[in-house]
């Protein structure tokens, strides 16, 4: 669906689902999550339904990622940092 | 008159589709009579819209024990209500009686709690919350972590609770169902009775029926003096908090926190006298967030997504004022908070007596009457 953009020399190097991945400075967690090939970013805690980020303007809530650890971040939201770690939201958070 | 609405007239009009105007609709559609709804548009004002989705019957009826037993009525027709409105529209509406817990932070707390248990258990038989222990409320609720203030709660088996956006769609749909007719932005701008009929002037045109019921949230004062109904009303902001989904921990609903079925967090309601003002506040919202989160401290690790302030719909003695017209028989008046909790008994009970001509003796205590009985020195 994506089509990957060259890579920058300035690439950010961060990790999806325990890969490494490199990603224009800039970009956002969830644009990094596409760039590595996720087709879906996280599941729905109503249906179960795989769902992956669709506004990239943070509105729809659908591109909900654990980034760091912290559980259900909106990741079109949040710029990739060097060494960033981001994983798939599956289902509601724990509390 | 115009297209959409019935040739040979209706029987009943009903001005205002929130939760009251659409139960007691849906109660005199299912008993066979010809119904118009009229309603205004999306933007309107709507406690239906803005409340907090508790069919709550603990706190409730301290002074009118009338309106005690009407609200524990209606609890107990909340399961076959919410079942009947469900296979009819197919629309889920998310109701569970899963009773209700109030919970007291501190010694203080819990023995004002236990005062004013008592007290409501003294002015009726039917009263049912008890007073609860920590060590209970935990085995009551075995997947909260409840924080160190948390010495116990008061809980009621009738409570319940539902989704109230979804419980408004499904009886608009039984309205359709049942060949009603729902008519937004068709505000009643003037009701005229005239030779024993009601006609209702809107911006869509003009309705005729024989009967009229005004239900129009605080819309309803502008409208009643024309057909000489009763309207004491003043209004109260609530402020809703909604907090990101987690995993399911309180199937319980709180007077204060509740867990939907989608996992979302409800923290409310303020109780405050801002008019007809419903903006938010950081100051409040931050009140509520701060005892919700010592009531269970892993909310403080949660993000909010949005808040929302709703207007109450009250009268004077925040107990239901429902009542004919004197002047203009066939014209009734319901005004009240705890629409939600209400609606069981008004599509059954109420809708019964309107659709019957008349609210009859256990009616007779929530005429709006008791406002001009003098007190006693
Ligand atoms: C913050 C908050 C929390 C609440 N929590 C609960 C709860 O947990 N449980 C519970 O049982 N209750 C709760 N309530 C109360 C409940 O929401 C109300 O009792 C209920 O919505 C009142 O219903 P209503 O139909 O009278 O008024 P509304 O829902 O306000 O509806 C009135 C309708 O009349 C329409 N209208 C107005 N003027 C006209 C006109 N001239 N012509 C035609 N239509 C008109 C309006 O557009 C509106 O649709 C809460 C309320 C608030 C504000
Ligand atoms: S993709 Fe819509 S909010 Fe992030």
């Amino acid at each position: 669906m994506f089509r990957k953009p060259p890579e920058a020399p300035d690439a950010v190097l961060v990790e999806v689902e325990g890969r490494p991945v490199r990603v224009p400075p800039g970009a956002s967690a969830a644009a990094a999550a596409l760039i590595a090939g996720l087709a879906s970013t996280r599941t729905s805690p109503v249906t179960g339904e795989p769902r992956a980020p669709y506004c990239m303007m943070g509105v729809c809530f659908e591109c909900l990622l654990v980034i760091d650890d912290e559980p259900s971040q909106q990741g079109c939201m949040v710029t990739v940092r060097p060494g960033m770690r981001i994983r798939r939201q599956e289902g509601a958070r724990e509390l | 008159m115009n297209a959409g609405t019935r040739a040979g007239g209706y029987d009943f009009v009903v001005v205002g589709g929130g939760v009251v105007g659409s139960s007691i609709a849906f109660g005199l559609a299912e008993r066979g009579r010809r119904v118009a709804v009229l309603d205004e548009g999306d933007r309107a004002q709507r406690a239906a819209r803005t409340n907090f989705g508790l069919v709550w019957v603990q706190s409730k009826g301290d002074g009118m024990p009338a309106y005690m037993r009407w609200t524990r009525r209606s609890a107990d027709l909340w399961p076959a209500f919410a079942q009947r409105l469900e296979s009819l529209t197919g629309v889920g509406i998310e109701y569970r009686k899963a009773g209700g817990l109030v919970y007291c932070l501190g010694p203080v707390e819990f023995d004002a709690r236990r005062e004013k248990v008592e007290q409501l258990r003294a002015q009726a038989d039917i009263y049912g919350t008890e007073m609860i222990e920590r060590a209970a409320l935990e085995r009551l609720v075995p997947g909260a972590r409840f924080g160190p203030d948390v010495v116990g709660a008061s809980h009621c088996p009738n409570d319940g609770h539902c989704n109230p956006l979804l419980l408004l769609k499904a009886l608009h749909a039984a309205l359709a169902i049942h060949g009603a007719h729902y008519l937004p932005d068709a505000p009643a701008r003037n009701i005229v009775h005239r030779e024993g009929r009601f006609v209702v002037d809107t911006p869509r045109g003009s309705i005729e029926a024989g009967r009229l019921v005004l239900a129009a949230g605080h819309g309803t004062p502008a409208l009643a003096d024309a057909i000489d109904l009763p309207a004491p009303m003043k209004a109260e902001r609530g402020q809703i908090l909604v907090t990101e989904r987690c995993r399911p921990i309180l199937p319980i609903p709180g007077s204060g926190i509740r867990q939907t079925q989608d996992g979302t967090f409800l923290i409310g309601s303020s109780k405050e006298k801002t008019g007809f003002d419903d903006s938010t506040t950081v100051a409040v919202g931050g009140r509520m967030a701060a005892r919700a989160i010592r009531i269970l401290p892993e909310l403080g690790g949660i993000r909010l997504t949005r808040t929302w302030g709703g207007i109450r719909v009250l009268t004077p003695d925040n107990h239901p004022v429902y009542a004919e017209s004197a002047r203009c028989p066939g014209a009734f008046v319901a005004i009240c908070h705890s629409g939600i909790t209400l609606a069981a008994v008004h599509a059954a009970d109420l809708a019964e007596a309107i659709s019957g001509g008349a609210l009859g003796p256990t009616l007779e205590a929530f005429h709006a009457r008791r406002f001009h009985v003098p007190k006693a020195a």
